[in-house]
């Protein structure tokens, strides 16, 4: 049985009924079910996130990661299952969650500026038929800033590097000010000074109080980001503290036995880190 | 030329309003169907209206303006829906979509006109396509533009133009209140509906306000224009400008300007060749089209004329250091001139004699019966570029390793495009 967190094996025996969510949890995922046509992409998911955490939810492709993301947002109808966050339903708790979703998802040639984009972050405060206002534009400049682009926020995003554009999703998520954070490969395609920007302001979030949970694609880089782990291919293999759950045996059961030399060296760097810590 | 444009009050007025407010009306929602990559939807709706005006034309007995707008109202809501539908249920993508709903349905119109037309009534699919605007001659008009400042005047104001008028201020009323909302669920609809702005409830009052405004506009100016504006205004707009709101403001200008010259041009452009005037909408949909042709070879940031000035400049600048390179490192070896024809081996053929007449006038080289040498100011700026070229491939062999003989390509395109060195 794989290791659900936050939950005594009593509460196993009884899945199919609906589990008390702790208020605690800000997000707690229970026998979800998601399909494509019919074709089922994720699987009975249980997972209830540990507030303050950075958690890294990897798989295979096609393993169903950004689905997670988008079936808990309400953004793909869920075959069954319930999710809440904070014990409450999504819509009731919008401006607490944040969402970055992939970088590729959006057209960059768009005509707007870097901080048109980052003030969309505070639409949702502004509510409907508001425009944006001055306090609400400084606010987003000092997000801009927190990711070292305050010199761009006039650019036309097309003219922004890859990283760059990926900074100005994460600054558009700051400027949400929400206390969870989903996070759609926010380290896709990004240089290395990006890379560590991106972590920085990971790091920085967590000791705010925030809790972020984010779908990555580099193993090797697990364990030094990330405290938790959900290891995803349609379904749960295994999810908690990294130091427990991201074993050997996990990752080849989350990738099918085809686990590549490279995925091994990040398990063996894996354990140094542990071994080290 | 300005000798043969005639504007007649009563015979131009109402008809070039009703073609402006048209294309305003059109050119100002056009921006949003460009945005979310659903242009064909103009083309999709102003087809489908077509069995629309037979039907409620069967069902009404009468051609009359109510029957015949409540008939294309409701087929234009029914192309959004069907579409909706078929690229829900029939999993293809939005484009096609679109082709299957508006063929079929535009088919089913003219076969309904042809069964209407074996029982002896007047209907004309051509109305549809190219519009009626001489329908708008205003009977009875004053001489001149002063006689205009009457209260009278608006009673004459015809009915297709209250229509379209009313529709610019539903438009335009629709667009400024919900600016910053349609703005966000076409650029990022998923955050769009994460944050309690459904973007596809959004999408879908836009179309019905497309609907609506198509089927304003073909009454008047035909369905041929109605789609010329949803693009090519907004389309043109878009090479300009880099932000939404000027892009929409562009794309009014464009459509005003397109509205009026074309209608006159109708006129004004035969008359000079000593012809008939021709249809307006087709003379502005050609106007339109002009513009975006226009924009595409000059517009000042994405033009082609600007592309290919950019590209030659950054060749010249390449091929002006590349013989700079090649002469630094030939007095590296002990030759501090190099013949002419020797140069053209060591570099590419077409670009030498640009590069070195442009380096003579910067007074980087001198050139003396076919020998070449740097100047004082030469040799510097070459040991620059050399250096610079030097510190790449080094970066590249010890910080991204690559094998020290496959360096120089990448190292010399990095040094010319980020013209600085790497910093480590």
């Amino acid at each position: 049985m794989s290791p659900i967190l936050h939950r005594t094996p009593a509460d196993l025996v009884n899945l199919g009924e609906r589990p008390e969510h702790s208020p605690e949890s800000p997000l707690s995922v229970h026998a979800m079910t998601v399909a494509y046509h019919r074709k089922p992409v994720l699987w009975d998911v249980d997972y209830d996130a540990p507030p303050n955490r950075l958690v890294a939810i990897v798989g295979p492709n096609g393993a169903g990661k950004s689905t997670l993301i988008k079936a808990c947002l309400d953004l793909l109808p869920r075959a069954s299952g319930q999710v809440e966050f904070w014990g409450e339903a999504y819509r009731r708790v919008r401006t607490r969650v944040g969402y970055v979703p992939q970088r590729e998802s959006v057209d960059w040639d768009f005509p707007v500026s870097a901080l048109d984009v980052v003030c969309m972050g505070r639409y949702r405060r502004l509510g409907w038929c508001r425009p944006v206002t001055r306090a609400h534009r400084e606010a987003a400049l000092r997000c801009l800033g927190q990711v070292g682009l305050r010199e761009v926020a006039d650019r036309q995003i097309s003219r922004l590097s890859g990283g760059q554009q990926q900074r100005v999703f994460l600054a558009r998520a700051l400027a949400q000010e929400a206390e969870l954070y989903l996070m759609d490969e926010p380290f896709a395609g990004v240089d290395a000074a990006t890379e560590r920007a991106i972590v920085e302001v990971l790091r920085r979030m967590k000791s705010d109080g925030r809790t972020v949970i984010a779908v990555h694609h580099d193993l090797q880089t697990v364990p030094e980001y990330f405290d938790d782990v959900i290891l995803l291919n349609m379904r749960v293999v295994a999810a908690g503290p990294v130091g427990e759950v991201f074993t050997r045996e996990n990752l080849q059961k989350t990738y099918g036995g085809r686990l590549t030399p490279l995925a091994e060296a990040a398990e063996a760097v894996a354990r140094a880190a542990f071994e080290g810590r | 030329m300005l000798a043969v444009i005639e504007f007649d009050v009563g015979l131009d007025l109402f008809p070039m309003l009703a073609a402006t407010l048209a294309a305003v009306v059109c050119g100002l929602l056009g921006n949003f169907l460009l945005l979310q990559r659903q242009a064909l939807m103009g083309d999709a709706i102003g087809h489908s209206v077509l069995p629309g005006l037979v039907i409620a034309f069967l069902l009404a007995g009468t051609r009359s303006p109510l029957a015949m707008f409540v008939g294309a109202a409701v087929a234009g809501m029914a192309t959004v829906l069907l579409v909706e539908l078929v690229k829900r249920f029939g999993r293809v993508e939005p484009g096609a979509a679109m082709g299957v709903v508006f063929s079929v349905m535009f088919a089913l119109g003219v076969l309904l006109i042809e069964q209407a037309a074996a029982r002896q009534v007047d209907l004309d699919a051509d109305c549809v396509l190219y519009g009626q605007l001489e329908t708008l001659v205003w009977f009875g008009a004053p001489e001149n533009l002063d006689g205009l400042l009457r209260w009278s005047t608006l009673t004459a104001v015809p009915r297709q133009v209250l229509v379209l008028a009313s529709m610019l201020l539903a438009a335009g009323i629709f667009t400024i209140l919900l600016f910053k909302e349609l703005r966000l669920s076409a650029f990022d609809p998923g955050f769009a509906t994460s944050q309690g702005f459904a973007a596809r409830g959004l999408g879908l009052a836009l179309m019905v306000l497309v609907a609506a405004a198509t089927v304003a506009s073909f009454e008047a100016v035909g369905s041929i224009l109605v789609i010329a504006m949803l693009v090519c205004p907004a389309a043109t707009a878009r090479l300009l400008t880099d932000r939404l709101a000027s892009q929409i403001l562009v794309s009014v200008a464009v459509a005003v300007a397109t509205g009026v010259v074309g209608y006159l041009a109708a006129t004004a452009v035969p008359a000079f060749f000593g012809r008939d005037s021709v249809n307006a909408a087709g003379s502005m949909t050609l106007v339109a089209g002009g513009l975006v042709a226009l924009a595409i070879v000059a517009s000042p940031n994405h033009g082609v004329v600007t592309q290919v000035l950019r590209r030659r400049r950054l060749a010249a600048r390449v091929a002006t250091d590349d013989l700079l390179a090649a002469l630094h490192r030939a007095a590296e070896q002990g030759l501090d001139r190099l013949a002419c024809e020797r140069l053209t081996k060591m570099l590419p053929k077409r670009s030498i004699s640009g590069a070195v007449d442009r380096a003579i006038r910067s007074g980087l080289v001198e050139r003396k019966r076919g020998v070449v040498r740097l100047t004082a100011t030469g040799r510097i700026a070459a040991a620059a570029i050399v250096d610079r070229h030097r510190s790449w491939e080094r970066y590249l062999v010890e910080e991204a390793g690559f094998a020290p003989d496959h360096v120089h390509d990448p190292a010399e395109r990095l040094e010319h495009l980020s013209g600085t060195t790497p910093d480590r």
